[in-house]
């Protein structure tokens, strides 16, 4: 499974959704992920692919990871990957 | 003041997943002491506990639920929503901006402690889930009740070892007296029965590895037990005017401190509280006809307990009954005063005493009825129930027939 792929899987978990419900345009709000769904994604998405995703819930706007939707998401987790395996 | 009712009562413990199942055990003096079985329960000396068997959250919560109401939690709201549905209480406007929600627990989420040192320790994990915090912190459970049935007056949590509940449920029953809030739901939890929290205890070496035989000469220790016990206390004339089912009557408590030592009983802490109780009721000493003992199976507790009922009652304490039922549900640590406010309730509404099981020789230090073995047919006005934790903190509440 791709990357992006598992992250919609955990993302549409997380929301009760099918995967087929999450587009990459989809924000977390619009999914109806609440600030502890977050967190709880957020989670799930570093024990999956065993990284550290640099997210402060204090300040999610300020922090260096962008989840302003599911594509910025995505984007951040496969950069991520990259500097894991790189 | 006010007079304050009890208008709903709910349960899960090791006798029962209701109110009506563990007084059914309780009239049958049915144990529900037996092997524990959770993970590395076989790195334990101690490995009998009143353990709540069949409950599965899975079905009863959500997955969001579950990922957030540790055990204690999950048996608070199982036994809340049995006690409020009874009250036929619905909150909503001033009726819920001014009641509350007062639980005792002494150890909060102790499985999710033990969990996740389990992880980051055992197993080297350096992540850990994001609700660990608020699913172990010790007013969580009193938070999701508040949340669940839109209490929003005074609400909180209180933590005194083994009196947990009595002062919980005493600190309820103030603020309803006092006309703070017309309707408060209280009592206590807890879930200690994971492998630290057995362990924990083992260390004390005050454990039984057998049974748990309160007042019986051959007594070797306590036995623990989990589950919940909730309450609806309300406003007589609110109740009243409702039409409400009343099952028993708060008439008065007493908190005292022996401000002796940390874990040893003091007959004289213990003895203030009752007769605190009881001035504090205004009934005299020889209408109380039963008394829920604290009743650990400890050596210290039972001749000390018999001793202070001794002190405060003289002759009529010849005439009363005291009973354990610790030796049956175990002891639930911070929620064993509301299991054992149950018995309180069955001995002044349907006028059965609960016995103390387990009992085999008579002990001279203990020379007092404790209804052994078999349940008893007998009116009774007044019950006391009493509870005496670690930390010298003792908590007395006197119940009345309505």
């Amino acid at each position: 499974m791709s990357i992006k792929d598992k992250v919609i899987e955990i993302i549409a978990e997380q929301a009760v959704l099918e995967p087929s419900d999450v587009t990459m345009e989809s924000t977390l709000e619009d999914l109806g992920i609440d600030s502890l769904g977050l967190v709880e994604s957020i989670f799930a998405i570093e024990e999956e692919f065993d990284i550290s995703i640099p997210f402060n819930a204090n300040e999610p706007q300020a922090s260096d990871f962008d989840i302003s939707n599911v594509a910025a998401i995505v984007e951040g987790i496969e950069k991520l990957m990259a500097e894991k395996t790189a | 003041m006010k007079r304050v009712v009890i208008t709903g009562a709910g349960t899960i413990n090791a006798l029962g997943h209701s109110v009506a199942e563990t007084l059914e055990a309780m009239r049958e003096g049915r144990c529900g002491i037996g092997e524990l079985d959770f993970r590395d329960v076989d790195r334990l000396a101690i490995k009998i506990g009143g353990q709540v068997r069949g409950f599965e959250a899975e079905g009863r919560f959500n997955r969001q639920q579950m990922a957030l109401y540790d055990r204690f939690t999950q048996f608070t709201l199982t036994a809340a929503r049995e006690a409020i549905g009874q009250s036929g209480l619905e909150f909503s406007g001033e009726l819920a901006a001014r009641s509350g929600v007062v639980l005792g627990t002494a150890g909060g989420g102790v499985s999710t402690w033990d969990d996740n040192y389990r992880l980051v320790y055992e197993e080297g994990k350096n992540r850990v889930h994001p609700f660990v915090v608020p699913k172990l912190m010790n007013n969580a459970a009193a938070s999701h009740v508040s949340m669940e049935w839109n209490l929003k007056g005074p609400s909180f949590t209180v933590a005194t070892a083994c009196a947990s509940s009595n002062h919980a449920m005493a600190q309820a029953f103030q603020m309803v007296r006092y006309g703070m809030s017309p309707v408060m739901i209280t009592g206590g939890s807890e879930s200690m029965l994971c492998f630290g929290g057995v362990k924990a205890w083992e260390g004390l070496r005050v454990m039984s590895k057998d049974a748990c035989r309160p007042f019986s000469a051959n007594r070797n220790g306590m036995v623990q037990g989990e589950g919940a016990g909730i309450f609806v206390f309300e406003e007589y004339e609110h109740a009243k005017a409702r039409g409400a089912d009343i099952l028993a009557e708060v008439a008065g408590f007493a908190m005292t401190s022996d401000a002796a030592d940390i874990v040893m009983p003091s007959k004289q802490g213990a003895a203030r509280a009752m007769a605190g109780a009881l001035a504090d009721a205004g009934v005299n000493r020889d209408e109380v006809g039963y008394i829920n003992a604290h009743g650990t199976g400890t050596a210290a507790n039972d001749k000390t307990e018999c001793a202070a009922v001794a002190d405060v009652f003289g002759p009529h304490a010849d005439n009363l009954m005291i009973s354990s039922t610790k030796s049956m549900h175990g002891h639930l640590i911070g929620g064993t005063g509301a299991v054992e406010l149950l018995a309180c309730i069955m001995a002044l509404r349907d006028g059965v005493i609960a016995p103390t099981i387990g009992y085999e020789e008579p002990d001279p230090e203990c020379a007092l009825d404790v209804v052994p073995n078999e349940a008893r047919e007998a009116k009774v006005n007044v019950a006391l129930s009493n509870a005496f934790a670690f930390g010298g903190m003792n908590a007395v509440l006197a119940l009345r027939k309505v």
